[in-house]
């Protein structure tokens, strides 16, 4: 089935509906997902979103702007990040326009809290700059943005999986997928292509993250010889649950949470002495990892405690419900009588598919735009958290950006005339899905995952080095190889999640290669990317951005400029 | 440790009608029921059918019947059931079945939509900052925004499943009492009348099936009580 639109989003998040209902003001518009809309990852955003309102106390977006560039350890685009920190209060007046049931403070306005690394006047202690629902922010955004969805006209496509970009005359067309119900393809066939396909944490054996995330947007943009910016900053969030990897956010320790080691003590006090548990989350995920690895852990055990007793009762329930209940469901603990047993989770990826201010994907390190194609979310790259993201500043991206984005669409839509769509489109998908179905292959998906999971695990996450790197780069050289080599016991095409899970590996796949062959080249530390064997930011040498793309000889990786404007780099202390 | 799984399969292509298999699998008793359908579908049984998406209770992809009950299967553990027998797995009630326990929401998501959830509220006198809204206000809402759009309440609502197919439901009432008790919403009258149509909220029967199975422990059959309430007051006022 071949669909016409104007725009087709392919990702139904918070990125993704917002950039939707923006554009949606002057175009027909297609959200394409491959889970239901509403299941998207966005909804188990926590914590908060950013924006200076200054509803608690003073507060000014240029030291949202600064913590943001610390933050990111220089690395971010300060003309991002300063459009970023500008124009997040009005987009939250709009959020709450549009009817976002925020907490509210005494005084009926939107009430804020603090949050790791946002500060007051660059750094002094921290500020109260997280406005918030409860600790559910990211699903009542996405449940509002789906309402407004429904009732303005935008024709929502669930469970399609998207497998194929389409190029006409070096302009994006199109995509190409197929209807996970029943295996037929579907051609969306569009002026305007929109990636908001969200993150990979599922590439690790230990995530935050939903099943779903799983690199589509990345394998999409190398299979198209597009070039990935920054992947080598993976951020590892502190305090997942132990073992499970479910997020405890940052909120729990906002409203007085402290994190402790195997003796009880504060150990944050050492690592970061100003912000202590409130410093970023680089900066804490190597603390806990560093007090396990020399023996304080909790009862020798890889994890450390996340102490909420101090909270009180009243205040979990009002302002921590979710994860309470999680900490109980899963646990059985009742936070407010016991520790949580905490330990890094995979979070969030800060590099992604290179866009410019407006959303528009860009070719190469030249910042050549791509016509017809977008990315926005955590799939995109524009760059605002650079080599390690904010709490609370994921959100706000999505908002600020998503309304950039459909707003340059919305205009340059108007008039415009559909590029020819390939030929080939419908047959991809079938010749796709029939490779895999006919395969003769006998390796099997949850095996080659599993090793992936590990070997990413092992080798490639909050600490690294050199000889680690090429033997996880090596692992992936196997496991492509095994990859081709796929068989599917499934042979329906009704709901064939085996068949759909050799696919999302095959993606996961291609991600893991980017991110570790991004990370083996760039031999500092800086953010999240740490080098046992660089220990040292070398802003000399290594202050610009990496972009990963695909050759006829393998991978390759380019080079760009930092946008540097208000704030030199600095020793980034706490 | 061993558990058994009885689970309802029904695979459109082949199958004339639905039958059950079982599935004895090694378990710990912290595992998720998700835990216990993946390590099937990845090591016994890759054509098992059925949806997930974040694992933790905050999607609502994965509900699905367990021991009858409609209850989201990444949100219970193995000890949460009386594992010494068979577990049994089905797909939520009502809903058409299209292959094993992965069911058609088509229908669920139209009456969200038919409720009209956004007709955003309409003071708007505060354009350039927040509108005000005080804590107590609020707090009248707070229930109603836990909710997750899994379909629970639907399946468990004996007015659905026993008496009348075309009830509204549990779901979208509680979606229309988000936006008829937020505060910022001026005019609620059409909303009201809204959902007061034909199978619409005074299909309740007030069964509590719906509180009694929400995994977000929302108080449902409450929600759509203080709604009638306040249709009553607002919309038919005693003539005096």
């Amino acid at each position: 089935m071949i669909h016409e639109y104007d725009v087709v989003v392919v990702g139904g998040g918070i990125a993704g509906l917002y950039t939707a209902l923006t554009a949606a003001k002057q175009c027909r518009v297609a959200v394409v997902s491959k889970v239901h809309v509403t299941r998207s990852h966005s909804v188990a955003a926590q914590g908060g979103i950013a924006a200076s309102l200054g509803n608690e106390e003073e507060d000014h977006w240029e030291w949202h702007m600064y913590d943001t560039v610390k933050g990111s350890d220089y690395l971010a685009d300060q003309d991002a990040t300063e459009i970023l920190s500008k124009e997040a209060p009005n987009a939250i007046i709009t959020l709450e326009h549009m009817g976002v049931p925020f907490t509210r403070n005494a005084q009926g306005r939107i009430e804020q809290r603090r949050f790791g690394g946002h500060t007051r006047n660059c750094g002094e202690a921290p500020v109260k700059r997280a406005c918030y629902v409860s600790d559910r922010t990211g699903r009542a955004i996405m449940d509002t943005l789906y309402d407004h969805c429904l009732t303005k006209g935008i024709d929502i496509y669930n469970e399609v999986f998207v497998v194929h970009l389409l190029f006409e005359s070096n302009r994006c067309c199109g995509v190409a997928g197929y209807d996970i119900a029943d295996c037929s393809p579907q051609v969306f066939h569009a002026k305007t292509v929109v990636l908001a396909t969200g993150g990979c944490g599922k590439i690790y054996e230990t995530t935050s993250n939903g099943f779903a995330s799983t690199g589509d947007g990345f394998a999409l943009a190398l299979d198209s010889l597009l070039p990935l910016e920054d992947m080598e900053f993976v951020q590892f969030h502190p305090t997942g649950i132990y073992g499970l990897g479910i997020l405890v956010s940052e909120a729990a320790r906002a409203e007085g949470g402290i994190l402790r080691n195997g003796r009880g003590e504060r150990f944050m006090e050492h690592y970061a002495p100003v912000l202590k548990d409130l410093a970023p989350r680089d900066i804490i995920s190597r603390a806990i990892l560093t007090e396990i690895k020399e023996g304080r852990g909790v009862e020798g055990k890889e994890y450390v405690h996340l102490d909420l007793t101090n909270v009180g009762i009243e205040k979990l329930a009002e302002k921590l419900p979710e994860i309470s209940s999680f900490v109980k469901t899963y646990l059985g603990i009742d936070p407010s009588e016991a520790p949580i047993p905490v330990a890094p989770t995979c979070h969030y990826i800060m590099g992604g598919i290179p866009t410019d201010i407006e959303g528009h994907v860009l070719s190469d390190e030249k910042g050549t735009v791509l016509p017809g194609l977008f990315a926005v979310g955590e799939c995109a790259c524009v760059s605002v958290h650079g080599a390690n993201r904010l709490g609370c500043n994921s959100l706000i991206d999505l908002v600020v950006f998503g309304q950039r984005t459909g707003t340059t669409i919305a205009e340059n839509c108007k008039g415009k005339n559909l590029t020819p769509l390939p030929q080939q489109a419908e047959s991809i998908v079938i010749d796709k899905i029939n490779g895999l179905l006919d395969s003769p292959g006998n390796e099997r998906v949850p095996v080659l995952r599993g090793a992936m999971q590990r070997l990413m695990t092992e080798k490639c996450s909050v600490f690294r080095n050199g000889e680690d790197l090429q033997l996880a780069l090596a692992g992936i050289q196997q496991l492509e190889k095994c990859c081709v080599n796929i068989g599917i016991c499934n042979k329906s095409k009704i709901f064939n999640y085996e068949l759909q899970e050799a696919m999302e590996f095959a993606n996961m796949l291609k991600t893991a290669k980017a991110i570790v062959f991004s990370a083996l080249q760039r031999n500092e530390s800086r953010g999240a990317h740490y080098r046992n064997d660089y220990p040292k930011r070398n802003d000399e040498e290594w202050l610009r951005h990496s972009l990963v793309h695909v050759t006829p000889e393998g991978l390759r990786v380019a080079y760009k400029p930092v946008s540097i404007t208000q704030f030199q780099p600095e020793k980034r202390r706490y | 440790m061993k558990v058994a799984l009885r689970i309802y399969r029904f695979n459109p292509e082949t199958d004339k009608e639905a039958h059950y298999d079982i599935f004895n699998l090694e378990a710990n008793l912290n595992d998720r029921i998700l835990d216990c359908l993946n390590k099937i579908r990845w090591e016994l049984d890759s054509s098992l059918s059925y949806r997930m998406s974040c694992g933790h209770g905050i999607c609502g992809s994965d509900a699905v019947n367990i021991n009858g009950i409609p209850a989201l299967a990444c949100q219970k553990l193995v000890k949460d059931y009386d594992y010494s027998k068979e577990l049994l797995i089905e797909p939520l009630k009502y809903f058409p079945v299209i292959k094993d326990l992965t069911v058609d929401l088509r229908l669920f998501f139209q009456r969200i939509k038919a409720i009209q959830p956004a007709i955003p509220p309409q003071s708007l006198d505060r354009q350039n900052s927040e509108r005000l809204q005080s804590v107590e206000d609020r707090n009248k809402i707070d229930d109603a925004i836990k909710y997750i759009l899994c379909g629970c309440c639907v399946a468990a609502c004996p007015v659905i499943l026993e008496q009348e197919p075309k009830f509204v439901g549990p779901a979208a009432i509680l979606r229309a009492q988000k936006y008829i008790f937020d505060s910022r919403a001026k005019d609620t009258t059409e909303r009201m009348q809204n959902i007061e149509e034909s199978y619409g909220i005074w299909g309740c029967k007030s069964y509590y099936m719906c509180t009694v199975v929400c995994p977000k422990n929302i108080k449902v059959t409450e929600a759509i009580l203080k709604t009638k309430k306040k249709i009553i007051q607002e919309l038919h006022p005693k003539s005096e």
